[in-house]
């Protein structure tokens, strides 16, 4: 799936610069929207182009400052939930405790309900 | 970004239309049961902590995804027949495309710059954004997930007739191919060319023939088959005075 050597060829680039390589056949199928993405897209543009909490500039940034990793192995509004989490952080308007205790309690509701959740958290840097 | 957002929902559903005739996909995560993602959790934390401290609402974030769901490729299909149909606008389009939506009722925000690329006999326009995923959502809705692929963003700069091939478009070596390569402050539209034996569609039969892809740059709009009735068709022939280059 995701051709990650071709970035041998892509020496001292960004990771998200990736115009001119070669990531093979495009996969066209059609996906609709999660409702949880959906969300994280509605969020993330009121947070910045309502709220005025941060620019496009630095929602970028966040995500262009993943490692290759995470970069290439998550997915778009995976990235994109991640940056809100961090910049949310990083203006202040969260702290890193009270997030990962919602985590952890919003886990163990769906838990509770049946579900199955993962063990695994996600990592800030 | 317009907070103004008040069409009525009695007389549509929400359900998407990509302008590939409007049948539903599989959603990319079931969200209703199975195992739930990490980032899944983290959305919800995240959510409920913005609305607990009163950063966001319920209901704004509900108008928000309404707005973007208003947005689609159908929306932009209007747009193009317009152009097509009327001259006059078609220039202020070329010229101020957030004015000329504007007339139409389409606000796009100050947030980037839209531009119109027309594609003519000599020349072939897509776009792309090999940065990220850079697009006219405020036209054409949430772009679709092959968009924002690393295999669409690194091939299709370097080879943009191999990815066209891909997507079933093949264009012919007398005619340029131009890839335009999106930012977060300039976001392209691909305005199709007017397929030939339509003159005698309206506006609405126009925006049709019109999908997703055709203003990415992906697809061309398909030349609508002749009606039963022998009247109003194309005869494929006519096509073939066109490329006389080469």
């Amino acid at each position: 799936m995701r051709k990650t050597k071709l970035r041998a060829d892509a020496d001292g680039r960004a990771v998200h610069d990736v115009g001119g390589l070669d990531f093979g056949a495009i996969d066209r199928t059609e996906h609709d929207l999660a409702l949880w993405e959906k969300r994280v897209d509605a969020m993330m543009i009121l947070l910045y182009a309502k709220k005025g909490l941060w620019s496009v500039d630095a929602m970028r940034r966040t995500i262009e400052d993943y490692g290759q990793q995470t970069y290439d192995k998550t997915e778009y509004y995976e990235k994109w939930v991640r940056a809100m989490r961090n910049l949310l952080v990083e203006q202040e308007v969260l702290s890193r405790a009270e997030i990962e205790a919602k985590m952890a309690e919003v886990a163990a509701a769906h838990v509770k309900g049946g579900r199955k959740v993962p063990s695994h958290t996600v990592s800030w840097s | 970004m317009s907070d103004e957002h008040d069409h009525d929902h009695s007389d549509h559903d929400h359900g998407h239309d990509h302008g590939d005739g409007g049948h539903t996909h599989p959603p990319q995560r079931d969200h209703d049961a199975g195992p739930m993602g990490a980032y899944e959790v983290m959305e919800e934390a995240l959510r409920l902590l913005l609305i607990e401290k009163g950063v966001l609402t319920d209901a704004e974030i509900a108008a928000q995804i309404d707005l973007m769901d208003s947005r689609s490729p159908a929306l932009g299909a209007r747009v193009v027949a317009r152009a097509w149909t009327d001259a006059a606008f078609k220039a202020r389009l070329m010229s101020d495309c957030r004015k000329a939506l504007a007339e139409m009722d389409i606000d796009i925000g100050q947030l980037a710059e839209f531009k119109v690329v027309e594609n003519t006999p000599e020349t072939h326009n897509v776009i792309v954004c090999t940065l990220c995923s850079c697009y006219p959502k405020l036209l054409l809705g949430i772009p679709p997930a092959w968009y924002k692929s690393l295999a669409y963003r690194s091939r299709t700069v370097i080879d943009p007739r191999g990815v066209l091939a891909e997507f079933g478009v093949k264009i012919p070596k007398s005619q340029e191919v131009r890839v335009h390569d999106s930012t977060a402050d300039l976001r392209y539209i691909v305005l199709p060319q007017r397929p030939d034996g339509t003159e005698h569609l309206d506006e609405a039969s126009l925006a049709a023939l019109v999908s997703r892809d055709c203003m990415i740059g992906t697809a061309l709009p398909h030349v609508p088959a002749p009606a039963p009735n022998g009247r109003g068709g194309t005869s494929p022939s006519a096509k073939k005075k066109a490329g006389g280059r080469g």
